[in-house]
């Protein structure tokens, strides 16, 4: 059985993973309500539970997760690449913002 | 068809599903000789918390009120107030209230009394002729719309928002429909969710309750800033971190999919109970299980469902919670802390319609007198009322 990434919404950009060990090149299947799939290869080790780019993203751009901005991109993020604190950054309750 | 439960009747028409003596100490100073006389006596809990003197007259009110509430619960058959006799809270407003109520009702003062060990004594034997007293109360049939339920997630991981509290949002929803009152808070958490909550006030985004709404995120934020700080790093969670949660956004976003799809209906005060409130309701109270879950419990909550991904396991002494578990993994691991695996939505096995009938059907067991798997384990010690000012 493929190993499944959840995307939630259309507008989305990042799809979670629900499966262990997947680690640099791993093939997952991102799947949306729709029933759409499409395999893509991993980068970088994800654990269970964590977020993939579904598409290329640009330093800046809102990362989107069910059709609403969860952050900001803090530097270029590739289709495919493991999404999290290193390279995403929240835009609400900073105080600097 | 009409859904019931099994509850005890109060005399102000509200029905609970438990029968406890509850028993209040008025101070934290209270707390030992309190814990000492529910050791003793067998249908009696305790509130331990920590506050209640040295707090601006604001937050002396603010304990006043919710220790008040917490004696009025439809859970609480009877109260006993262990007060020391100098604090700062109104322990005599705490008993004539609950005695006006109807509820059966004892004070005692630990310094009056001559200290420790004579108030335990007396105590003890107050606690034994409450309990006994309402010992003899048969359950009734009661009809759904009777039901307060309160909702929370704790805990989180990327599960939650995509199984447990999806699963939650079911239960609300079909409540709602029932004419039952739903109340869910965690301000923390509304946070790069609020626009979606304010757009379901009754009266739009611009009315009275969606500006309430912005109101209450904005006022938390300006707490945590007021203090030089940012809530990185303090929100999400390490653990949450861990879990996948990124940031307090998509933490918010997840954890409002638990209040379902209805209209928000109010903002309540932290110290605010039901009373005929109908339909969905937001309490403004943080996220931290012991403070939300006694402001829960002082809204007269009857009952809580708290959704989980990581694994939280605790509950609330006069308050069942029903915990429903996002995470497969951890279900597997904790079963005896979780009551609900919505883990095998993640997994494909079902669907949230029909982990979401489980869960409804397990709330009506719960209210019947059904133990949750925290309460059977007693694991609810730790309790605490939310306060805004400085220990002075």
């Amino acid at each position: 059985m493929n190993k499944i990434a959840l995307k939630v919404d259309d507008r989305d950009n990042v799809a979670t993973i629900f499966a262990e060990g997947v680690a640099d090149g791993t093939q997952v299947e991102i799947r949306d309500k729709k029933g759409q799939r499409e395999v893509v290869t991993v980068k970088g080790a994800v654990p269970y539970g964590h977020k993939i780019a579904v598409r290329d993203i640009q330093p800046g751009e809102h990362i989107m997760k069910y059709g609403e901005s969860i952050g900001g991109a803090s530097c270029p993020i590739v289709k495919g690449e493991y999404v999290h604190i290193h390279n995403m950054k929240a835009l609400r309750g900073r105080g600097d913002l | 068809m009409g859904y019931t439960f099994q509850g005890y009747q109060r005399p102000d028409g509200k029905f609970g599903a438990r029968n406890l003596v509850a028993v209040i100490p008025s101070v934290i100073c209270a707390n030992d000789v309190a814990q000492a006389i529910c050791r003793q006596v067998q249908g009696t809990i305790c509130y331990t918390h920590h506050q209640g003197c040295c707090q601006l007259p604001s937050d002396l009110k603010r304990v006043t009120e919710v220790l008040l509430d917490l004696g009025l619960s439809p859970n609480v058959g009877a109260a006993l107030i262990v007060s020391l006799g100098c604090e700062g809270t109104d322990h005599q407003r705490i008993y004539e209230e609950i005695r006006a109520s109807g509820k059966p009702v004892e004070i005692i003062h630990i310094q009056e009394l001559g200290g420790t060990s004579r108030a335990i004594q007396a105590g003890i034997d107050a606690a034994q002729a409450l309990a006994i007293q309402i010992s003899g109360q048969q359950r009734v049939t009661a009809d759904i719309s009777h039901l307060t339920m309160a909702i929370k997630c704790g805990g989180s991981d990327t599960t939650s928002g995509m199984a447990s509290n999806c699963v939650i949002g079911y239960v609300a929803d079909k409540l709602v429909d029932l004419g039952a009152t739903v109340v869910f808070g965690e301000t923390t958490e509304f946070l790069g969710g609020e626009h979606i909550l304010a757009r379901r006030a009754v009266g739009g985004e611009d009315g009275p309750v969606g500006r309430k709404i912005y109101e209450i995120v904005d006022r938390m934020e300006k707490r945590a800033k007021a203090v030089g700080e940012d809530m990185r790093g303090g929100q999400p969670t390490p653990g949450n971190i861990a879990g996948g949660l990124s940031s307090i956004e998509e933490k918010s976003l997840g954890a409002i999919v638990k209040s379902g799809h209805r209209p928000i209906q109010g903002v309540l005060e932290y110290t605010e109970r039901v009373t005929d409130q109908k339909g969905l309701w937001i309490k403004d109270a943080p996220g931290r299980e012991p403070e939300i879950l006694t402001g829960m419990a002082a809204t007269g909550a009857q009952v809580m469902m708290f959704s989980t991904g990581r694994g939280a396991p605790q509950g609330f002494s006069s308050m069942p919670v029903i915990k429903i578990c996002g995470n497969p993994i951890t279900y597997e691991r904790m079963q005896h802390d979780m009551d609900l695996n919505a883990g095998r939505i993640i997994t494909g096995e079902k669907s949230i319609e029909e982990v979401g009938e489980e869960a409804f059907a397990m709330l009506l067991e719960v209210l019947s007198g059904r133990m949750t798997k925290n309460e059977a384990l007693s694991y609810f010690g730790s309790i605490d009322i939310f306060c805004l000012g400085p220990v002075i």
